[in-house]
């Protein structure tokens, strides 16, 4: 399986009636193992709308949407979710669980999934954060980690589960441009090791360079690809 | 996931959420803690009333018990002919039959001469009606002319008893009838007298003049050793005139714990009590569940991103609903075990924790819990992992 995600004539819309609001316009894009693709595109472009569609959290009804071999088009919410345990995470909040620690918060992932013993997640998870550097901080809970830091955590938390894909939603938006673009390059070469394709929306134009491909969207066309 | 998984993840996420935040889990204690103490003590003074209730008639020794049929409790008799007693003897099953008259009579407190009410218990110092020790023997003591026996168990009103006899102090006066008391006894007070006082048929008849031989209160009745006090009183009710009642022993405590409970409305009230307790806890649990989901929104709509299902954050919230009863009952508990010391001590009711009233209290809580998790499960819906990006 080489393609991870596959869009074909993509449309979507909100509200009903008079009223319907075209948000994504027959959008076709196919993404390959691995590829670390970037939507960028003024406010109300629809990337983040596209986002949610890919991730499962949103139901598009016209055209044709498979990630990792399933169809999302009207699909059951039990596809979506054993799909979504298979997708990594990581939002412009870092969303990390206040009352856990760094090392538990990671763990989170792994709860989901059968057949590891209480060590064995801690040990993956432990890895994980070493991975972004935070080898020091298990035990911290979020209030005692910057804001870098933090999403540093996140990115951990999204790739400890092996994920085939992880979708991003501005992630270096609450960062400062320093530790935004640490957390970038860390997250590609983390995704390069594991094969992991990456979906990231963002209009920071300084972390293009990390991609294989830039996606730019505007009023729900894709302009360039 | 397997079984133990199943709820041990969502189950051990909710301690952590809980323990994570002191001070708003001890305010969540406290909301649960005073339901259980609520509760605990309405249960405590209703079951004391029904205890204290039944402590007249638990302390007489009689097989079958004559009543009026318009008494309402014994504390507020109508009397009957002493014959209509004694026709009982008829019957072959028959041993004994003797009168017990009762009477409310101020009491004067022989330290600071006020008077209140109490119970007199006036019968046959000859008969064993009395299942209590001191009065059985005090027998001799209570054939003199004006002697009393006085419960230890009064209301302190009364005046210290025990050290007054010491001192040899022990005249008094019963409705303004000058007696001795000759001695204590232990029997309890009732929501009806705050204390008791025995004595001889005569003595009654003499602190009551206007009362007569003839016309009694109660009637108990003794019956031959092996004689089926269920038949013999299906027997006696054909022979006896209609305006009587008859009562096994368990019959007759369940009269006055059902005058107590039903005719009386402090039933009600103390029912009416717990359940407000409940709605109270209910509302606090509530609030903290629910403004726990909602600071949580956020958290729970990104695991819910990642793949957690619906069915976990229900569990969760359950899981915090059974913790916060626990946390809440077992300080309650304590408490309550102080509350129940005092009041046995302070106020002389009986009031035993029991096993049963433990449990009943604890299942009552949870229940209070487990339905501000069902209000609260419906803010879950407000987590929608959509509304992350």
């Amino acid at each position: 399986m080489s393609t991870v995600i596959d869009v074909e004539h993509l449309n979507f819309s909100f509200g009903s009636g008079a009223l319907t609001q075209p948000v994504l316009k027959d959008i076709t894009l196919s993404i390959r193992k691995g590829e670390i693709v970037l939507i960028t595109g003024p406010s109300g472009s629809g990337k983040t709308t596209f986002l949610t569609i890919i991730g499962g959290l949103r139901q598009a009804f016209h055209g044709s949407v498979k990630v990792l071999d399933q169809q999302f088009i009207n699909s059951s919410e039990q596809v979506k979710v054993s799909v979504r345990q298979q997708i990594g995470y990581i939002f412009q909040q870092h969303n990390l669980l206040k009352s856990l620690t760094a090392l538990q918060n990671v763990s989170m992932t792994l709860e989901m999934s059968n057949g590891l013993t209480e060590q064995q997640r801690r040990d993956r998870s432990a890895e994980a954060l070493i991975a972004v550097g935070l080898g020091d901080r298990l035990d911290y809970k979020p209030g005692q980690l910057s804001g870098g830091q933090l999403q540093r955590v996140s990115i951990a938390r999204a790739l400890v589960g092996q994920p085939k894909i992880i979708l991003a939603d501005e992630p270096t938006a609450s960062l400062d441009k320093q530790s935004g673009y640490e957390a970038v390059s860390l997250l590609k070469r983390l995704a390069k090791e594991s094969q992991t394709a990456i979906l990231l929306v963002t209009h920071d134009y300084r972390i293009l360079d990390i991609a294989d491909r830039v996606v730019e969207l505007e009023d729900g066309v894709i302009k360039s690809a | 996931m397997n079984k133990l998984t199943w709820f041990y993840f969502p189950a051990r996420l909710a301690w952590r959420q809980l323990i994570f935040d002191r001070s708003k889990l001890a305010a969540a204690i406290c909301g649960v803690l005073f339901a259980c103490v609520l509760v605990f003590m309405q249960l405590g003074f209703k079951d004391s009333l029904y205890a204290s209730a039944a402590s007249a008639p638990v302390k007489l020794s009689g097989d079958l018990f004559l009543m009026h049929k318009q008494s309402e409790a014994m504390w507020r008799p109508i009397q009957f002919k002493r014959s209509e007693l004694m026709r009982v003897l008829g019957n072959p099953a028959v041993a004994e039959a003797y009168p017990l008259y009762l009477g409310l009579a101020p009491f004067k407190n022989i330290k600071t001469q006020v008077k209140r009410t109490l119970m007199v218990y006036g019968f046959d110092p000859d008969s064993m009606i009395f299942n209590v020790g001191e009065v059985k023997n005090k027998r001799e003591e209570l054939r003199l002319k004006d002697t009393v026996l006085f419960d230890e168990y009064s209301r302190p009103e009364f005046g210290p008893m025990r050290q007054l006899l010491e001192a040899d102090r022990n005249v008094t006066e019963i409705n303004d009838y000058k007696v001795n008391v000759m001695g204590l006894f232990r029997m309890g007070v009732s929501f009806a007298a705050d204390g008791n006082v025995i004595t001889s048929d005569l003595n009654f008849m003499r602190i009551f003049p206007r009362r007569n031989h003839g016309d009694i209160d109660m009637g108990v009745i003794k019956l031959h050793h092996g004689a089926s006090a269920k038949q013999v009183k299906a027997e006696l009710k054909s022979e006896l005139n209609e305006f009587i009642n008859i009562f096994t022993y368990e019959e007759l405590l369940k009269y006055e714990k059902d005058y107590w409970a039903n005719t009386a409305p402090i039933g009600f009230i103390f029912g009416f009590g717990t359940v407000m307790g409940w709605v109270v806890g209910l509302v606090i649990v509530y609030q903290i569940l629910f403004t726990d989901i909602a600071n949580h929104r956020n958290e729970f709509a990104t695991l819910k991103a990642m793949g957690y299902e619906h069915g976990y954050f229900v569990r969760l919230v359950f899981a915090s609903a059974f913790f916060l009863a626990v946390l809440g009952f077992i300080p309650g508990y304590v408490l309550s075990l102080g509350l129940y010391h005092l009041a046995e001590s302070q106020m002389y009711m009986p009031m035993p924790m029991l096993w049963s009233k433990m449990i009943t209290v604890f299942l009552f809580i949870l229940s209070m819990c487990v339905m501000a998790g069902l209000l609260a499960i419906r803010k879950l819906k407000d987590a929608n992992p959509a509304d992350m990006f």
